[in-house]
Formats: structure tokens, sequence, C-alpha cells
């Protein structure tokens, strides 16, 4: 699609970083924005678009890698899991080194148990229907934007009577994120980069709840650089017009700047099927803690399809690595070069938390692209 | 985990459709999507169309920018 290349173009990158300069300049104040999607923390890092933005606009990088945000309970279970003998794991590359307590899926593969990186949810069905006399798993990792795909995925085998076919479901909800986010009082957060792809499926107005409630701007953009800017460039817009005294003060709302994709509504077939097979639950996030109605688990006439009421799988107390900084990182409380062990102890070789397990978690983006 | 990229249909089957990715032919996942045509544009995750791109849409938006711009430059 050529027009997505203009989208890249400098000769709009730079006219439009001097509007923002311009603009910038009018800020009482810093202006601190937070993304919350991996896809751009590696963008900004990659297109290297802090540096070119003027001093006072900071871009933090939230809770938006579903790898990094995983309770380390959750992987050292689906770690117990790929012990079992009749187990085949399948999932997505990124979940393969996190580190669990004691060991990772990576260790327990070269150990010989049978864990296989699949691209798609649909490749994990075709393996279960290959191996019949083996239990095959999905690690259902994945927000808004994932959650739609594997749930099809699962219809399709469910469908098709192959009923060896087992999810373990972690997945996240971001809504209800970026509230708990707004509610603890350590994390400061002028406006929101919303994550463009999850909005596909949940639609720009889902947003309105949390715009509404903490009043500030929240943008939901795409992943070009000239996107992101744009994105930058909607925030910082209504933060200045926000500044102005006057007795009818603007609100803050959200923008949809990636209308080339993402509509108001969402994607309805895709919501229809989340709320057809799940139901909304309070799930753990990974430094942050419990967050009401977060997460989901499937629903009752679904529920022989989650490996867990299949096999118990206790193992007892986990522990998050010592020293890493992963959950204060994830809420932008502290940037990955505060961590005392980033470059160092930790490193894309040898991780220690999850942010620098992930290809787009945020200690991984900064130690490829954005090193002091 | 959240990355998608554009790919043109090329042919439908039924759940699926055969999508041109960067130059590789392959199968995708239509349930989300539905009514996708031949020759349109989709925006694949994981294995599945996960919405059309409108290609209208992307071309105004530029239009609209690049016309702000140049008029920017014009005043300047």
């Amino acid at each position: 699609m050529q027009v997505l290349k203009k989208y890249r173009n400098p000769e709009l990158i730079k006219p439009m970083l001097n509007e923002i300069s311009e603009l910038s300049q009018k800020l009482d104040e810093e202006l601190k924005l937070m993304e919350v999607c991996g896809t751009h923390t590696m963008a900004i890092s990659k297109y290297g678009l802090r540096s070119l933005l003027p001093k006072n606009i900071k871009l933090l990088s939230g809770p938006g890698c579903p790898v990094c945000v995983t309770s380390q309970q959750e992987i050292d279970e689906m770690i117990a899991l790929s012990k079992m003998p009749e187990v085949i794991v399948t999932t997505f590359g990124d979940m393969i080194k996190v580190p669990g307590s004691n060991s990772s899926l990576e260790k327990e593969k070269s150990r010989g148990a049978d864990i296989r990186i699949v691209y798609s949810p649909l490749a994990a069905v075709e393996i279960a229907k290959e191996n019949p006399e083996k239990i095959v798993v999905f690690l259902a990792v994945g927000f808004e934007t994932t959650i739609p795909v594997i749930a099809a995925a699962l219809e399709e085998a469910i469908e098709e009577g192959i009923d060896n076919f087992k999810l373990f479901v972690a997945h996240k909800l971001i809504p209800p994120a970026l509230e708990a986010l707004l509610n603890d009082n350590e994390v400061k957060i002028d406006g929101l980069i919303c994550p463009g792809h999850v909005s596909i499926m949940i639609g720009s107005k889902a947003y309105e709840e949390v715009v509404n409630r903490y009043d500030l701007p929240a943008i939901v953009a795409g992943f070009e650089p000239l996107d992101i800017l744009d994105g930058v460039k909607g925030a910082l817009k209504q933060k200045v017009e926000a500044q102005v005294e006057v007795e009818d003060k603007v609100k803050a709302k959200v923008e949809n700047r990636y209308g080339r994709v993402v509509k108001d509504e969402g994607n309805q077939i895709a919501q229809d099927l989340i709320r057809r097979l799940y139901q909304v639950v309070d799930t753990a996030w990974r430094g942050i803690g419990i967050i009401p109605n977060s997460g989901l688990e499937l629903r009752d006439e679904y529920a022989e399809y989650e490996i867990r009421n299949v096999i118990d799988l206790d193992v007892g107390d986990s522990n998050e690595p010592q020293g890493c900084s992963c959950g204060e990182i994830l809420k932008g409380i502290k940037l990955p070069y505060d961590c005392q062990l980033f470059g160092d102890v930790c490193n894309p070789q040898h991780p220690v938390g999850p942010c620098m397990v992930s290809s787009e978690g945020s200690c991984a983006a900064y130690y490829k692209y954005d090193r002091r | 985990m959240c990355l998608a990229v554009p790919a043109e249909v090329i042919a439908i089957d039924g759940k699926h459709a055969v999508v041109d990715l960067n130059g590789n032919r392959t199968e995708v996942g239509i349930k989300l999507v539905p009514d996708v045509e031949v020759g349109e544009y989709l925006l694949i995750h994981a294995g599945y169309a996960i919405n059309k791109i409108d290609a209208q849409e992307a071309k105004e938006r530029i239009e609209l920018l690049e016309e702000f711009y140049a008029g920017l430059e014009e005043i300047s």
C-alpha cells in the first residue's frame, strides 16, 4: 500500500516537529504522555522520536507488553505445564525466555519438553489435530487485539471437534489498567497515547470513561513515525488549550487519529465473540498487583477448554526476580536506566525480568535503540 | 505483541482468505472481518485479519497534512 509509505516521509515529519516545538513553548509545565502498547514502545525507540521532541515533552512506556505484565505465578504454572509428558505447549515466541521462579520455557525445552513456537493460534489448532493423543495447550497471552484472534481459533477447534486443544488464559484488558494507573498516586501522567490495534477491537469510544473521569487527553494513534507524532501533537494541543483560564474550561477528550483502521465503535464481531466465550474477572498484573475487572476467564459452557480446569497446577509461592524494577518501569515511575540491573546484569542475552525478555518490553527497546 | 501488518486480498475461501503480505502469499482467517473483497487491504495480526484498511481515509489524512504544511511554508 504505497500511501502508507508517506507516513514515514521526512518532508512531513520535519514541519510537524516544528509545529510541536512551537506549541511546546506554550506549556506551563512538563508534559508526560504514556503509551500502553509494546508496538508503540518499539516504534518510538526505533525511530528515535524521544530525541526529536522538545525537552519538556516526555514519552513514557506503560504496561503495554502482554508478556511483561503476565504474573510470575502464571509463568511458573506455564513452566510446570510444559514438564508434563502428555502436554504439548504452544506459544508466541516472546514467552519462551521469560524467567520463572526457577526455570523458563526455554530451559525446559532444552531439557526435552515439547514446546512449540507458533505465529498464529490456528497453527496450534493444527498441532492439536495432528497429535490427538496429546493435550495441546496454547498460552493465551495478550490484550484486546489478540483476545478475539485466539477466541476465533478456539471456536474453529470446537466446531471441528478438536477437544484436545486447550487454552491457558492469561489475557489482560487495557481500559481497567489505565484506570488503575491513573488512580495510583505515584504515577504522574498528563495524557495517553492509546494503543492503535487494541482500539481497532474496542473502538476509540472505550476511552471516554477514563478521559472524562481523569480529565486528560487520550489520542488513538497508529505506528508510523508521523502517526505517533500526530498523536503527541493532539495531546499537546489539548493541554495548551486547557491551560487558558476561562470560565467554560475545555474538557479533555478522546481523539481518533488512526481513522484508517480504528472506528469509534470498534470491531463488533470481535466484541461479540469475546462476550460469548468469556466473562470478566479480576486479575494480577506483574508489578501492579490485582486490578479489578481487568482479566478474562472462559464461561462455564467453555470451562473444559481452560487447561487449569483439566490439570491441577500447584506451583506454590512464586518470587519475582530480586533487584528487578520491572513493576515501577511498567508504571512509568522509573525509566529502564534507573534500574540498577539494566544493561549490566540484565541484558537481552541474560534477561532478569520480562521487560528485557520481550522484544517489545521497555527495557529491551531502550537497550536496543535508546542506550545512553 | 499487537503488531499487525497490511496485506492485499488475493482470493477468498469461506472463513479464510489468501493475501499478499509483502510479496508472500499466505492464508489468513477472516472470521473477524467477514465481508472482505479481492483487492481490499487488511490488517493482519497472528494469522487473522483484524480490520480493513480504509485506503481513502489513509490518503485523505496525508493530503490534509501535505496541504497544511505547504500552506504554512507559503505564509512564512
